[in-house]
Order: C-alpha cells, then sequence, then structure tokens
C-alpha cells in the first residue's frame, strides 16, 4: 500500500468569533488569503510521497490537537533569550503573539522601521496588501497554514541607502507550562535599495510541550542592498518546527544566512533563494546538530532565473544517537541565466551507527554558459584525524569533541557580527558538551 | 567561446538536426504476429507459441494480473515528457516466419535477415573469425543464430537465447529467473514479466572464466512491434563473464516501446561486466518518432567478493529510462557504474544507477556523463543507499554534465542515504560547457575547432570509454564522434 500524498490532519478552524480575533479580519483581500489557505489546508499535511517530503514524515505533528487558532494567549514568561547580550532594537513572541514587555523598538537605528503584523495592518492595511497580499502559497502545504492562520508577525524595512550597524533581533519563545501551542508567524522583510541590515531570528524555548512553529519569512533585498540573516533553531524536545525563508534579490543584492539547527522533535528549514536581478549574490550557511530521536531537515531552492548571479551553499551536519538528518538542495539555473555560478555542499558526521542521513543534492540546468557543481560526503570523522590528536595525548572523546567543533566552527567563523558568531559558537560548544560519556 | 565560434557551433548543430538517422531501413520479412493488443489470451498465445512449460506461464499470468493493478503505478517522476501510451496499441509477439524450422547454420539463414545484419555492419560469417566474439542475434524476439556456442560448451559455458534456456535448461531458469527483478517490480518489468518474448540467457560454472566476450545485438523491426527482452545471466563461484549488448534500430515514424528486463546474479568471488552501447532511433529532428526505452536492469552480487559492472554509450532512443542497478548483498562486493549519455534535438534520457550496500566493506564507483546538445535534456537520476549492516562501505560517485548549445537542460539528481557511520560515501557533480582554454590551447596548437572539441569530449568521456571491451570501445567512440560531428564546430 503506497503511502498516501497527504496526511489527514485535524487542525481546528477559528471559532466564530475567534475569526475576527485575527489581526485584519473584514479586510476583504485578507479574508480572500485566509479563506485560500484554508482551503490548501484542507487538503492535511504532505505525505512522503510528495518528492520534497520524501524524507520527513509529519505524521508525529498530524496526531496532535491544538487549539484554534485567534484564541487569546495568556501571558507567560518566556526567560532569557541567547541573544540578549548583543542589545539593540529586538521584538519578541512569546507564544506566537508579539510581547511588547519583552520587545525595545524605542530606540530604532535612523532607516529602520519595525512594526507588528496587527498594528500595521490597522495602520496602513493598504500597504501590508502589498507586502503579503500577493504571497498565494502557490502549493506549498506549509506556507498554506501560514496564510490561513498567521495570527500575528511583524514588518521590517529599512529605507533606501539606509546602512543599519545594530542587529534587529526577532525571538520567538515557547514559554515553560504552555501546553499544545501552534503559531504561525508571517514576517516580512523589505531592504531598500543600497541598504545594509543584520538580522537575527531566534526559535527557542525550554518546555517540553508539543508546539508548533510555522514562521513564513518573506524577505526581499532590493538593488545593491545586503541582508545578514542569522537563525538560531534551538526547541524543546516536543516541538516541530516548519519554516519557509523565502528571498528574492534585485539586481546586485547580497543575502547572507547563516542557520545553526539545534532543537525540537522535528525541524525542517527550507529556504528558497530567487534572483531577480543580475550581478546578486547569496550565502547560505546551514549548521545541524541533533541527538536522540530528533528529525532535523534541510531544504533549500536556489533558482537562477537572470544571469551573473552568484550562489555558495555549504550545509554541515553532525547527527548522534538515532538522529535522522535530511538535506534536499536544488539549484535551477534556467535558460537565460548565462555566466551563472553555483556551488553548493554538503558534508555530515555521523556519530552513531543508529544516525542517518539522506541527501539529495539536485542541479537543473538549462543554460550552457555556467558553472556549477555539488558534492555531498558522510561518514564518521576521520580516522586520521582522530589518531593525530589521540597520538598527542587526546584522550577519544576530547580529540571526537574537538574534531566535531572544528567541523562546525569552520562554517560559523563566516558570521559577521562578532556577538551573534559569540553566541553561536558557545551554542556549538554547549551541545557538544552534553553529549554523554 | 567567441560570437563567432557560438555561431559555428549553432551552425554545426543546426547541419547535425537535419542529418538523417543513419541506421534507418526496414528489412521486409513476413512476421508471424499476434494480433495487436493484450489480454490473457496474448500471454497464452506467446507462452503456447514458445512451447513452454505451464510454471512459466503460470509466472507470466501472475504479472499480469500486478500489472493490471499497477494501472496507476507508470513512473511518472522522472524527468520524461511523452504523450501517454496505449498499451492496447501494441503488438506483442512478433516471429520471423522461419521460426518454425530454425536454420541449422547460417546457410539456411534468411538471406534478407543476412542482408540486414549487413547493413547494420556485422556480418555473421566474418564474426566468427572476429577477435573470439560469439553473437546471439536477436531478430524482432526470436534468436536467429547464435555461434561459438559449441566452443563455449566444452567448457560448460550456456550462451543462448532465453527460449532455448526455458527448453534445455529448465531448472536453472526456473530457479534464477525473476530473483533479482521480480515480477512485481515495477510497471514496466511486470509488463516485460507478463510479456517477454525473447532474450539471452547465460550460466558460467564455477571458477569458468569466459575466453570469449558474449555479445547480442538487439534490433527492432516489425512495425508496432514493442520488444521485451529478458537477459538473465548468472556467474557460479569464482566464475567471469564480459557480456555486449549493443543496439540499432530501423527508422519509424510512431513511437516503439522497449521494456526490457537485464537480470544479473554473481556468486562468490565472480564477476560479471556488462557493457550497453545503445544506438536505436532517436526520433527526427521535431521528436517524432524514435524509440521508448524503459529498461530495468538490475544486477545482484549475491556472494563475497563478487563485482558486477556496468558500462553504457547512450546515444540513441527518443526516450531513455534506465538505472542499471548493483544490490551488493555480499561482504567486499564490488558494484560500478560507467555511463556516458549523449542527447541532441529533442531526445531525453533519464538514467543512472541505484548501489545498495547492505554487505560489509561494499563498494561502488559511479562515473557518469552526460552530454546534452540541441532542444534535449539529459538527467542522472542516482541512488546510494548504505544500509545499517554495510560497515566499512565506501561510495565515490561523479556526474558530469556538459552542455552544448544555449537550448539543451542537463539535470542532476542523486539521493544518498547513509545509515552506518563507517561508510564513507562521495559526490561530485558539475556542469560546464567546452573550457574556453582547453580550446584556446587546441586552436593554437594549428588543431581545427572540430577536432578539438572532439578531441576534448572524448578527454571528458575518457573514464567510461576506457571501461569498454575494445570490440566495443571502436563502435562507442564512432558513435561519439558522430553525435560530436554534428553538435559542435
Amino acid at each position: 500500500m503506497p503511502a498516501p500524498r497527504t496526511i489527514p490532519f485535524d487542525y481546528p478552524a477559528p471559532k466564530a468569533g475567534a475569526a475576527a480575533a485575527l489581526p485584519g479580519a473584514g479586510l476583504p483581500w485578507l479574508d480572500a488569503l485566509r479563506a485560500e489557505g484554508r482551503q490548501l489546508s484542507a487538503d492535511g499535511l504532505p505525505g512522503t510521497r510528495m518528492e520534497a517530503w520524501k524524507y520527513t514524515s509529519l505524521a508525529p505533528l498530524a496526531a496532535l490537537a491544538f487549539p484554534p487558532p485567534g484564541e487569546p494567549v495568556a501571558e507567560a514568561e518566556p526567560g532569557a533569550g541567547a541573544f540578549d547580550t548583543i542589545g539593540g532594537p529586538a521584538l519578541a513572541f512569546v507564544n506566537g503573539r508579539l510581547d511588547a514587555r519583552h520587545s525595545r523598538l524605542d530606540t530604532l537605528p535612523a532607516g529602520l522601521r519595525v512594526r507588528g503584523l496587527a498594528q500595521a495592518l490597522s495602520d496602513d492595511p493598504a500597504q501590508v496588501e502589498g507586502l503579503i497580499g500577493d504571497t498565494v502559497p502557490n502549493g506549498d502545504p506549509m506556507a498554506a497554514f501560514n496564510a490561513a492562520f498567521a495570527a500575528d508577525g511583524c514588518i521590517v524595512e529599512t529605507a533606501p541607502g539606509a546602512v543599519v550597524d545594530e542587529p534587529l533581533r526577532l525571538r520567538f519563545a515557547a514559554a515553560p507550562g504552555s501546553g499544545p501551542l501552534a503559531w504561525h508567524p508571517r514576517v516580512v522583510v523589505r531592504l531598500g535599495a543600497g541598504s545594509r541590515l543584520a538580522l537575527i531570528e531566534s526559535h527557542e524555548g525550554l518546555a517540553g510541550e508539543a508546539t508548533w512553529s510555522n514562521p513564513l519569512v518573506d524577505v526581499g533585498i532590493g538593488a545593491g542592498a545586503a541582508l545578514s540573516h542569522v537563525k538560531l533553531q534551538a526547541e524543546g524536545a516536543g516541538a516541530y518546527h516548519t519554516a519557509l525563508t523565502r528571498t528574492a534579490l534585485a539586481a546586485d543584492a547580497r543575502y547572507e544566512s547563516h542557520l545553526l539547527a539545534l532543537g525540537a522533535r522535528l525541524a525542517r528549514h527550507e529556504i528558497h533563494i530567487r534572483f531577480d536581478g543580475e550581478g546578486a549574490r547569496c550565502l547560505l550557511h546551514g549548521g545541524y546538530m541533533a541527538r536522540g530521536s530528533q528529525h532535523v531537515d534541510n531544504t533549500t531552492v536556489i533558482d537562477h532565473r537572470v544571469p551573473h548571479c552568484e550562489s555558495r551553499e555549504v550545509y554541515k551536519g553532525v547527527l548522534d544517537d538515532t538522529a535522522r538528518g535530511v538535506f534536499q538542495g536544488r539549484i535551477v539555473v534556467h535558460r537565460d541565466a548565462q555566466k551563472t555560478d553555483g556551488h553548493q555542499l554538503n558534508r555530515t558526521l555521523l556519530l552513531s551507527p543508529k544516525a542517518e542521513i539522506d541527501t539529495k543534492p539536485e542541479l537543473e540546468i538549462y543554460a550552457d554558459d555556467v558553472k556549477c557543481s555539488h558534492g555531498a560526503t558522510a561518514g564518521e570523522p576521520e580516522a586520521d584525524q582522530l589518531f593525530y590528536l589521540r597520538s598527542r595525548g587526546l584522550d577519544l572523546r576530547t580529540a571526537r569533541a574537538l574534531i566535531v567543533e572544528g567541523f562546525m566552527n569552520e562554517l560559523l567563523e563566516a558570521v559577521g557580527h562578532e556577538g551573534a558568531r559569540a553566541v553561536l559558537l558557545a551554542q556549538v560548544a554547549a551541545w557538544i558538551g552534553e553529549a554523554r560519556p | 567561446m567567441s560570437a563567432q565560434q557560438d555561431a559555428a557551433a549553432h551552425q554545426a548543430v543546426e547541419s547535425y538536426a537535419g542529418e538523417r538517422y543513419k541506421y534507418g531501413f526496414v528489412t521486409d520479412v513476413e512476421a508471424d504476429s499476434a494480433p495487436p493488443g493484450l489480454d490473457r489470451d496474448t500471454i497464452r498465445f506467446i507462452s503456447a507459441k514458445k512451447g513452454e512449460p505451464e510454471w512459466l506461464l503460470a509466472w507470466r499470468l501472475k504479472a499480469f494480473e500486478r500489472w493490471l493493478e499497477m494501472e496507476d503505478e507508470e513512473p511518472a517522476w522522472a524527468k520524461l515528457h511523452y504523450p501517454p501510451i496505449d498499451y492496447q496499441d501494441a503488438c506483442y509477439y512478433s516471429a520471423p516466419k522461419s521460426d518454425s524450422d530454425r536454420p541449422k547454420s547460417l546457410d539456411e539463414v534468411d538471406p534478407e535477415l543476412l542482408r540486414t545484419y549487413e547493413k547494420l555492419g556485422i556480418p555473421l560469417q566474418e564474426q566468427e573469425m572476429l577477435a573470439g566474439v560469439a553473437v546471439d542475434a536477436v531478430f524482432d524476439s526470436v534468436s536467429v543464430a547464435t555461434t561459438f556456442k559449441d566452443k563455449l560448451a566444452e567448457m560448460g559455458i550456456i550462451f543462448c537465447s532465453i527460449s532455448e534456456a526455458v527448453k534445455e535448461h529448465p531448472d536453472l531458469v526456473q530457479r534464477w529467473l525473476g530473483s533479482v527483478v521480480p515480477y512485481s517490480d515495477n510497471f514496466f518489468a511486470t509488463l516485460n514479466s507478463a510479456v517477454f518474448t525473447d532474450g539471452s540467457f547465460v550460466y558460467v560454472p564455477k571458477g569458468v572464466r569466459c575466453p570469449m566476450e558474449l555479445s547480442t545485438y538487439f534490433r527492432i523491426n516489425a512495425a508496432n512491434t514493442g520488444q521485451f527482452e529478458r537477459t538473465l545471466i548468472i556467474a557460479d563461484e569464482g566464475s567471469y563473464v564480459s557480456y555486449l549488448e549493443g543496439c540499432t534500430a530501423p527508422m519509424r515514424d510512431e513511437n516503439q516501446l522497449h521494456a526490457a528486463v537485464v537480470e544479473l546474479v554473481a556468486l562468490d568471488d565472480a564477476e560479471i561486466k556488462y557493457s550497453t552501447v545503445q544506438n536505436w532511433y532517436p526520433g527526427d529532428a521535431d521528436g517524432k518518432g524514435g524509440i521508448y526505452n524503459f529498461v530495468t536492469k538490475r544486477g545482484a552480487c549475491r556472494g563475497a567478493n563478487a563485482k558486477i559492472s556496468w558500462t553504457q554509450v547512450e546515444t540513441g532512443s527518443a526516450i531513455t529510462w534506465k538505472y542499471p542497478s548493483c544490490i551488493l548483498q555480499g561482504d567486499n562486493s564490488v558494484g560500478e557504474f560507467y555511463s556516458i549519455a549523449i542527447t541532441n534535438n529533442r531526445q531525453q534520457a533519464d538514467t543512472g544507477t541505484k548501489m545498495v550496500h547492505i554487505g560489509r566493506n561494499t563498494r561502488s564507483r559511479i562515473v557518469s556523463k552526460g552530454i546534452a546538445a540541441g532542444r534535449s535534456d539529459s538527467t542522472y537520476r542516482g541512488l546510494v543507499r548504505i544500509q545499517p549492516k554495510a560497515a566499512g562501505a565506501r561510495n565515490h560517485t561523479q556526474c558530469d554534465s556538459l552542455l552544448i548549445g544555449a537550448t539543451c537542460g542537463a539535470h542532476t539528481v542523486p539521493y544518498i542515504e547513509s545509515r552506518n557511520p563507517t561508510a564513507r560515501v562521495e559526490h561530485e557533480a558539475t556542469t560546464s560547457k567546452i573550457s574556453e582554454d582547453q580550446l584556446f590551447y587546441c586552436r593554437q596548437r594549428g588543431i581545427d575547432e572540430e577536432d578539438a572539441v572532439a578531441l576534448i569530449v572524448n578527454g571528458f568521456c575518457r573514464e567510461v570509454l576506457q571501461e569498454l571491451p575494445m570490440e566495443f570501445a571502436v563502435e562507442a567512440q564512432k558513435l561519439v564522434a558522430i553525435s560530436l560531428e554534428g553538435s559542435v564546430g
């Protein structure tokens, strides 16, 4: 019996009164968008017979019961955040709702505009329509859930030419004792031409409760602008995380993504890059570390639609115990996208006999004057490296830890913001420190 | 490349597009065919026609019942586009008339057939004198002539058509048929299991090294006849055999369906080398006509230290759907896949391999070279799977694509599944056009552009070409060169 294409999922519809509690209810375009999303999401969750979900089964998520969206969320204490030490402007979402008490928007740097989704919808619905009205989930099943049920989020904009020195932090925290909860944050980032911004997104939570975070981050980078996007995902053992980040680059724009995925029972980070203007570049660095029975999926699609763009992608991970890693990377080069330069690499260290990695690096190329390559490796730490360290008196455990740390740090060294880099390096060290002897 | 060179390359592509398929002709031999269509009676007709035992008919019918349930399972995941195939429109059995009284020697062979082979460049009379190549030539569905049989028989090697093997060696056939590709394997293999008409059978006994390359030329002839070859090769402990398969087909307007199954079994310390040159009619410049080639090829390294090596040069067919695979069950067994796939005009090729590592210290190597020109699409699709018990397994995959012209596509879709930490899996893939530096280097030394490109592409394919047996290497290089002539400079 072949697996079904979709998994039935009894996700509750908003209650009659609660539907009105979703921000912007009553706006015809938004109601239509939500109705469309609901209709698409009614098919259920994507099943493993869908090629894009071949290696990641959402069946355990489908077994959970969540309260209907739009219900009021009680205020809760999220605890300290990983990036608190950095300072600067910050937005905090606790259990999916913007929490003013833990946000810092009073001292926004010049050229940076940040608003909560609800506020923006009441202030200037026409502008928000321009930003999210056309984001029809084009068949992406998880984006459909987001379109239907997004109850909060934010809109981040930079003025043309603005160089924002301080990074903006977006923190999504699950507060302890929150019970089964789901949130579908919608984040819109728009960089004006020639502007510069660093964005630090973190998903944290110590709670063991079943939570489902389904963020959709929609990024548009103007001509010649540059965004450095750091994402730390370190949620609790009961969490499900299904994120979609969509980035469109105008001419000569630059996008850097630095992802470190550590937490959650099941996490999927899907990144779609679209080159709309010539001369743009993107760098995708992804690190994943999983143990126990964690499942971590990284799926990327880089769409080279125009000539003279460059993409660099390196994903590295460490899998222990019975953890399972998935990497699906696709580079598409369209017919006229000549002089495309695309490289992709996926490397995985398997630390346990029961860990598993499934890798699918894909090239789909329709132009001849291009340079594209991909590489993938999987295996345990090199015997030579272990021998080198042990011959210098290190015990096996220390030697392995050192190799793992070096393997991961190589990737994180590229993070431009010093403070953010230090936090990520510390997270890696802490993960290794938690290893059982 | 400079604009001028580009233009020259373009022109050359155009000129090749106008080139007619060199091997396109139809031999006019009266065929003894089953009526078009497919039902249980067709299968009984085929089975009766071939005088098969009851168990084989039962097996065919079992496959047919399964195939009927597979209506929705015709593979749609490959990067191939073709109109739906009407399986009731094809003719499932066609044998040359002379079958009922088989010729005892070449003198008795229908002269029309012999002329066909001459046109193909394989005159049987001369074949015997050629460097030790025995030929089991398949004309449409029934073997017509087999040579060198006596010499092989002396060593205990069985090399005959599968129909003959069913009669002469039923135990071997019954034991191994469907043991690597079960009747229910996939849509096309299941169809093949139900309706296969002929193919080759090879058995190499323990410790025997087959002294010559065994070769079969397949040829599709009668109009509207699908070809459903079934090949079974068994290499018993410590034996070695090299098998050559090559194909050309006459020009046709209607698409011809071809769904072959090849099964290889290598026991302890045995080695099978299977080489293919496939040059079936690819259709005309607009993609009209051409062979649909849906092939299931799989080898099982059943024993320790066994080795199976696939080498293929795919230049023909409108559509190629083919993934020669190795199931590495025995400890220390080795699987290899060397492939050149050249597509031009509107050809579509979705081909690659599967390496399934089950035993300890199993090793596999994949080298795939895809060359796309014209408006064609070439896809490498492969799977490397390391099972939990495959400690010390090793895989290296290299997939390179070369694009000639701006209207073709080259795609790489590897799947890598590793479930053992001591295994090492490495995959590399590149896509590029012919390097301007290399071209410049050659031209600077007085080599004209066409030769320079030929040289570079030959170098690009070298790792695969050198895996081919001598007899095949000549034909393969010629085929590569023909494709190049048309495609560049």
